[in-house]
């Protein structure tokens, strides 16, 4: 905050030229700031993931030595690992809550939250988000459901173990399972609360990249990865309430008798009163969030990698408005595809048949988008910073991942590897593993605007390649087991003589994990001491055309110091014949007789 | 405690490097560009994109090689050999595109890695080459959508006018119970309001056609050659019922039936002399007895010869036994299977 800051711009309705004094609270807590408020996230994320990898790492070398006694166990189990042995329904604790962790916390509010919040004002050339106090509660809110879910965990019965998807009836009855008591319980607050703020956040996001673009950014002058936060906010927006609908109707099951989701049920020798229900109906429900919910998760990543792909090989993205319509392409199919988590749950199998259809269609667009970034390498310049490398990590774990999808999708080859590990190699490739690629880049290729700092390139590149060998160390050989028909969300497999030759293949998957959760110590040490022993950074580091690298390295409320900059062409003007630079930033006026691409 | 002095080690280790790192920095508190990738980066970062390409690739060939064993063996029933036909060409259709593109995508990353002085080419779109990449997928796909659906039709076509033998598996946390139709078969209406006593699937006592039903816990029994419909029943939470060697599976719901159907093709016996197999339960055997040897040295009960079953396992989480809810399957000649039927006790002389 300096002289700088001086508005000379009128046309604007903040207040940030007038000096009002900051508080602490107001500057780090409470803040309206957008650039703060995604840092809350980033950090929040962050935190979440060292949980929900810990957790990974545990069930790991459960899964891998299961007649072993682990210290460690004991360590962080305590009563629900006693003498070192693992209790079953704690693991399904952790596969519940990891996945739960992984897919909301860390990988929708971290990666969206961050990015979207940080990205969208800066490069629209916006003062801020359309409603900073909404976009204040939005992380607030965040904050209270990760308070809660982490509280979940030391409930005395232990916390919700029905899985991330928590079908009734086995989250619906306590009898079913110690972990639908309380643990239950707080679940379903937790993300009730997380889906209000998912879905401020959404809104703030729409409202703020419809209305608040600065002179000259029309839509088709968007950098991709504003097209991506955009959809992905719709499609957070059309899909979530569902979720919660889902959520309460639950609740209601549980807490006040009524019957959704359940019918015709004897255990622990009573039957209980629900009829008339139906637990499918609840499936139904949770995947028309559940499978948009992974493009929630991809699309924000895809969008940071054509972003920072272009901008590393010195080379417009290769197909501008084929990658914008595919997103669309691809939201659009998002939301109609989620029976194929269904195939055999006992729907019509002509519902199977439809879902299969529309399903493969969704390999077109995703191609094209795998195609395209490929292009976009050839002929480059590429400059191989830790982002970069990230990038085109997520490119190749998307399209491994991406293509056992055209089996999975397939109703017929679904019915033998359906909740088999050959799903849990796939979806942890092509949207956990690519995703966090996507978070990654993000986080290398915009710490300096985040932080003024520049992160240990040497660091990046250890905990990336390293965390290359170890993604697919993991994953490639549990397709194998996947087809070897070992179901997955088993305690251990030493109940089946027939699965024995398993055990060597999960050994080996159990290293990989091990040695990569630990680099993953490498970027927390890189992230944390860069913020504040980094090299500083210069303006515009990596020489991109984006317009947040026009504003001050020390951040300003309002962003720029006088008026926002006007924008005179598209984002990828890199290696334009006839520049004397390699990049031209977006709010360069076209020259007398140049063409905007 | 050594494991806590290890981390203790490693915290100290890393706050030595942390200091170092900041007194170096305080010493550099210029902002300059030296953590940008230099052309040097450049250069070894794309020779490893290589080394990373063979490194995928072999890996791949190498886990064929080595755990192509480990999968399921020929399928046992009649549309399984479908099932296997399309996952083998969805298979070829897949390495193919995966080989290509990874190929691409590593070898554009070394061949193009930056140097200085040197200028990217402005290559912004290309329509018709964006036209070929969008067809070709199309084509493919609308290919393996085909077949699939025409695949998966066939399976899902539950005609009961194909002489089938109607069989219900019943599910409850944590085992799997199988009730057979009896010589009218018709199963008789059941719900789990009935479960009293021996009647353990609840089935309606006062439809008649419930009395000739046989219950079996023990096992899942099967004839070779007769189309089976199975109803599936649960009486808690979800389960699954997983037959992977039939490539069969469905959810059992409570609250509702559902069905699946297949066509048994290879009793155990002929399963066990293949050589598919024969090879399986040696290995599997090596490696019991290994681990025998060690368990006897801990003077631990030792484990038995694995001989090779059918099997139908649950694959929808169910709770804390979930990951042993088994039953054994049992394929047996048609004669061997109306033999043993006729051996079981009806509900009706169970319930007596």
């Amino acid at each position: 905050m300096s002289a700088s800051t001086q508005a000379s711009d009128h046309t604007h309705d903040h207040d940030h030229g007038h000096h009002h004094k900051e508080t602490f609270i107001t500057k780090y807590i409470f803040s309206q700031d957008h650039k703060m408020i995604s840092k809350q996230y980033l950090i929040t994320g962050i935190f979440m993931g060292i949980i929900g990898v810990a957790m990974s790492m545990l069930f790991r070398l459960q899964l891998a030595w299961p007649e072993e006694k682990f210290k460690v166990f004991e360590i962080f189990l305590g009563k629900w690992a006693p003498e070192g042995v693992m209790d079953p329904n704690i693991y399904l604790a952790l596969v519940t809550i990891h996945g739960t962790i992984m897919v909301f916390f860390v990988l929708t509010a971290g990666l969206s939250g961050t990015f979207s919040n940080l990205l969208i004002p800066l490069q629209i050339g916006a003062r801020d988000m359309a409603s900073g106090f909404l976009n204040m509660i939005s992380y607030w809110l965040f904050f209270l459901s990760s308070v809660i879910m982490v509280l979940s965990l030391f409930v005395e019965a232990g916390p919700a173990a029905a899985g991330w998807t928590i079908y009734p009836p086995l989250s619906a009855l306590p009898q079913a399972m110690p972990g639908s008591g309380a643990g239950m319980t707080l679940w379903l607050v937790s993300m009730a609360i997380f889906i209000a703020s998912s879905l401020l956040g959404s809104l703030n996001y729409i409202a703020t990249v419809l209305n608040l673009r600065t002179k000259g950014m029309s839509m088709t002058r968007l950098p991709l990865t504003i097209w991506a936060f955009f959809i992905t906010a719709i499609i957070g927006v059309v899909s979530f309430p569902v979720l919660l609908s889902a959520a309460l109707m639950l609740i209601m099951d549980r807490s006040f008798g009524t019957s959704f989701f359940l019918s015709d049920i004897f255990i622990q020798g009573e039957v209980l009163h629900y009829q008339g229900g139906s637990p499918v109906l609840f499936e139904h429900l949770f995947w028309f969030l559940g499978h948009p919910e992974v493009y929630i998760v991809i699309l924000p990543a895809m969008g940071i990698v054509s972003e920072v792909l272009a901008t590393g090989a010195r080379k417009p993205i290769f197909g501008y408005r084929a990658m914008i319509a595919s997103i669309l392409a691809i939201a659009f199919l998002s939301t109609i595809v989620w029976g194929h988590h269904m195939f055999v749950s006992g729907m019509n199998p002509f519902l199977g048949s439809v879902f299969t259809f529309t399903t493969l269609l969704i390999a077109i667009p995703s191609a094209i988008k795998a195609f395209n970034w490929i292009t976009t390498l050839w002929k480059g310049n590429l400059q191989l910073n830790p982002a970069m490398l990230f990038s085109i990590g997520f490119v190749s774990t998307f399209i491994s991942g991406g293509l056992t999808g055209i089996i999975l999708g397939d109703s017929t080859l679904d019915i033998n590897v359906h909740d088999t590990y050959f799903v849990v190699a796939h979806f942890h490739l092509v949207m956990g593993v690519s995703a966090i690629y996507g978070m990654f880049a993000g986080v290398y290729h915009w710490f300096p605007k985040m932080f003024g700092r520049m992160m240990n390139k040497n660091l990046g590149y250890i905990h990336f390649w390293v965390t290359a060998v170890c993604a697919y160390g993991v994953f490639l050989p549990m397709h194998f087991i996947g087809m070897a028909g070992l179901p997955r969300r088993y305690y251990t497999n030493t109940a089946f003589p027939y699965f024995d030759d398993l055990a060597n293949i999960n050994v080996i998957i159990t290293v990989f994990a091990l040695i990569g959760g630990a680099v993953q110590l490498v970027f927390i040490y890189n992230f944390f001491s860069s913020i504040f022993y980094g090299k500083k950074a210069v303006q515009n580091p990596w020489r991109s055309n984006t317009m947040e690298w026009t504003t001050p390295v020390e951040h300003i409320h309002g962003n720029w110091p006088g008026e926002i900059p006007h924008v005179h062409r598209w984002a990828y003007d890199y290696s334009k014949p006839g520049a004397a630079d390699d990049f031209i930033p977006q709010t360069i006026p076209m020259k007398k007789g140049e063409t905007e691409h | 405690m050594t494991g806590l002095l290890t981390i203790f080690a490693v915290i100290l280790l890393g706050i030595a490097i942390w200091q170092l790192v900041k007194i170096y920095d305080l010493s550099h508190a210029k902002a300059d560009n030296t953590q940008v990738a230099t052309e040097k980066d450049n250069h070894i970062n794309g020779l490893l994109m290589m080394a990373f390409l063979v490194f995928l690739h072999g890996f791949t060939i190498y886990s064929m090689f080595k755990w192509g064993d480990v999968l399921l063996p020929e399928s046992a029933s009649a549309h399984g050999k479908d099932v296997d036909q399309l996952m083998l060409i969805t298979f070829v259709v897949i390495f193919i595109v995966q080989a290509i593109t990874q190929a691409l995508l590593h070898y554009f990353a070394y061949k193009y890695k930056g140097e200085e002085g040197k200028k990217a080419l402005f290559y912004a779109d290309n329509d018709r080459l964006e036209f070929i990449w969008t067809i070709i997928p199309v084509i493919t796909l609308a290919g393996l959508i085909i077949y699939g659906l025409w695949t998966w039709t066939n399976i899902m076509k539950i005609n009961e006018n194909d002489d089938p033998i109607f069989v219900e598996i019943y599910a409850q946390q944590f085992n799997w119970k199988v009730r057979y139709a009896g010589a009218d078969n018709t199963l008789g209406l059941a719900n789990v309001r009935y479960v009293e006593g021996a009647n353990v699937m609840g089935a309606d006592m006062s439809d008649p056609n419930a009395h000739d039903d046989i219950v079996s816990t023990q096992e899942l029994r099967l004839p070779k050659g007769r189309k089976i419909i199975f109803k599936m029943r649960s009486q808690d939470v979800l389960h699954s019922a997983f037959m992977p060697f039939f490539r069969a599976q469905m959810n059992t719901v409570p609250g509702m039936v559902t069905q699946f159907s297949f066509t048994p093709d290879k009793t155990t016996e002929e399963a066990r002399q293949s050589l598919e197999i024969i090879e399986k339960v040696a290995t599997i055997n090596k490696i019991r007895t290994e681990k025998n040897i060690q368990l006897q040295a801990e003077g631990k009960e030792t484990l038995d010869p694995y001989k090779f079953d059918y099997l139908l396992l649950c694959n929808k989480i169910c709770g804390a036994s979930h990951y042993n809810m088994q039953l054994k399957i049992v394929v047996d000649t048609e004669e061997g299977f109306n033999q043993w039927l006729s051996e079981q006790k009806t509900l009706a002389e169970v319930l007596q």
